[in-house]
């Protein structure tokens, strides 16, 4: 019972971050019909900005040297605005071509930022211990649990609730909502393009630079191929939930960390490293079920 | 109050507009009506801002708008219920309405202008909190135009509102249409038939393969089998 309810923390905690990583691609599909594969860097980028630029495999610290409150926003802060940079770079100016052109171009970024990366840090991954205090076990009602599951879940669980209210209690979270479902009456009801799409993006980011943290405190280590596994698993979750649909996003995160989760805890020993293949089975079977995703929405039907 | 004057406009190498002058006054319910395809839904979005002509003009209220963004053209008085409807069909009711009253500033106006609406369309009243997405295709119909009510615009644009809709629904859609065009509204509706027009016509355009075949004014066309021949494209002297 007690291993049951580690696993459960770690799912909800895993389901979490996914899900906050799909809202993430899906509110930026949603105001521009863009994947975008960039968003691996992004998570990659905040946690590399922790350690000082150099080949070192134990690099000094940069930010991950500073009191906790500025780490987290100096990493959240950088990582927005690379966000908002790549948007106005790279994004905006091909808003009215193709949806291919726009995927294109986010494969551009992300192989731009690991090359960036690359020539400032080298290729090698590099260990870096951030918040070691939380990795020691903490009692919940007699129960040991390890502190970065619940500090993930914890942090995961929050951001997602502010999002969610932002999104459905603020003016501009509706106006978001809608642009993301019909961005062209969206804009003939005065909804400002540019800075919905700029808004999308800065949560891509603010959301990339907390997880981030939250998978270097988890593994101590930094690679340039970090951001890709959890961002594919939030791909993923985007499109079993039904890809536009922002609860759709929600709920694939929460189906596929959970399974995840579960395959690694109770698969026998001999079979979890094909861990990854299992969820990716159970995604295939999903959508040959329902090719939609779970949840349909008008958006990825039609365009004005 | 609207002058557009030899718009072309089109899609890549496809002209859909081919040099297209339409004037709409103040205070009048305008209609254009033509066969599918003639360009009367790419005429509404080139006015509202969604499309760039490719030549020619739109002024509105005296200014030149060609080329200005929808957000734009929204706050200077120019509303749309584009083909479809579109409403946000993941929005509850009341987030569809407070999308639609999002330009305004002035918070007290608004609150007595959702009374307002709520008061005229009763159902959307019930439903406020429901998500749009299920309510019905007259409902939704009514739910498009109370969001572009609550934007307070000077003209209205609606493209074909009784697209699939039952007769007496219809009904009650163009009896809204007409209650909004006494109380100062200015309207420009797209229809593809000419059935219901002649009830509310200030004044009526023919719209084929992309020019103006046919004008005039509700007077002078009381003889509908002008108004037909040059929908239907058998009129002699219809360029
Ligand atoms: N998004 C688009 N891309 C390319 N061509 C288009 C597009 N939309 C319309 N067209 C073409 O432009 C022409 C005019 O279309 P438009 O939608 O304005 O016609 P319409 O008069 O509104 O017809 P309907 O009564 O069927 O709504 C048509 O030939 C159509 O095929
Ligand atoms: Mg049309």
């Amino acid at each position: 019972m007690a291993y049951f309810i580690q696993v459960l923390i770690d799912a909800v905690a895993l389901g979490s971050l996914y899900a906050l990583v799909a809202l993430a691609i899906g509110l930026v599909f949603g105001v521009m019909k863009l994947i975008n594969f960039a968003q691996a860097d992004y998570l990659t980028v905040g946690a590399y900005s922790l350690v000082i630029p150099t080949a070192a495999a134990t690099p000094s610290m940069m930010f991950g040297g500073l009191p906790w409150a500025l780490m987290i926003f100096c990493v959240v802060l950088s990582v927005t605005v690379l966000a908002l940079i790549t948007e106005r770079v790279a994004f905006r100016p091909l808003r009215n071509t193709d949806p291919t052109t726009l995927l294109i171009s986010s494969f551009a970024v992300s192989y731009f930022l690991q090359s960036l990366i690359i020539m400032f840090h080298g290729g090698r991954p590099k260990s870096v211990s951030i918040g070691a205090a939380l990795t020691r076990p903490i009692d919940i009602f007699g129960l040991r649990v390890g502190g970065v599951q619940f500090l993930t879940m914890t942090v995961a669980l929050l951001l997602l609730i502010v999002l969610v209210l932002f999104l459905k209690r603020t003016s501009i979270g509706i106006q978001l909502r809608a642009a993301a479902e019909d961005f062209s009456m969206a804009r003939l009801l005065g909804v400002a393009a540019n800075r919905v799409i700029a808004i999308a993006f800065a949560i891509s980011g603010i959301l990339g630079g907390v997880i981030s943290l939250l998978f270097v405190i988890q593994t101590g280590t930094l690679d340039i191929r970090m951001g890709i596994m959890p961002t594919v698993y939030a791909f993923f979750a985007t499109v079993i939930g039904g890809i536009g649909s922002l609860p759709g996003a929600v709920l694939g995160g929460y189906i596929v960390g959970i399974l995840s989760v579960f395959l690694q805890a109770y698969l026998p020993e001999e079979m979890r490293p094909f861990r990854d293949a299992g969820v990716f089975t159970i995604v295939i079977l999903i959508l040959l079920v329902r090719p939609q995703g779970l949840i349909v929405t008008s958006a990825a039907k039609e365009r004005v | 109050m609207l002058e557009v004057k030899q718009m072309v406009a089109g899609y890549g190498r496809l002209t859909a507009l081919k040099g297209v002058d339409i004037t709409v006054k103040e205070g009048e319910v305008v209609f254009v009506v033509g066969p599918n395809g003639a360009g009367k839904s790419t005429l509404l979005k080139t006015i509202s801002g969604l499309m760039t002509p490719t030549a020619g003009e739109i002024r509105f209220q005296g200014d030149r708008i060609d080329g200005r963004g929808p957000e734009t053209l929204c706050r200077r008085g120019l509303a749309l219920i584009p083909e479809g409807r579109h409403i946000f069909k993941t929005l509850t009711v009341q987030e569809n309405l407070q999308v639609g009253a999002m330009i305004r500033k002035d918070s007290a106006d608004v609150r007595s202008d959702m009374e307002m609406v709520l008061d005229t369309f009763p159902i959307l009243r019930e439903r406020f909190k429901g998500v749009a997405g299920y309510l019905s295709g007259g409902e939704q119909q009514q739910l498009a135009i109370a969001r572009s009510i609550l934007q307070r615009p000077a003209l209205l644009m609606i493209d074909e509102p009784s697209l699939g809709l039952a007769p007496l629904v219809i009904d009650q859609v163009y009896d809204s249409l007409r209650k909004l065009n006494e109380t100062g509204l200015t309207l420009l509706i797209v229809e593809q038939s000419t059935g219901r027009v002649m009830e509310l016509a200030s004044r009526i355009y023919v719209l084929r393969n992309g020019k103006v075949v046919l004008e005039g004014d509700r007077e002078e066309l009381t003889d509908t089998s002008a108004l037909d021949a040059a929908y239907f494209g058998f009129s002699s002297d219809a360029a």
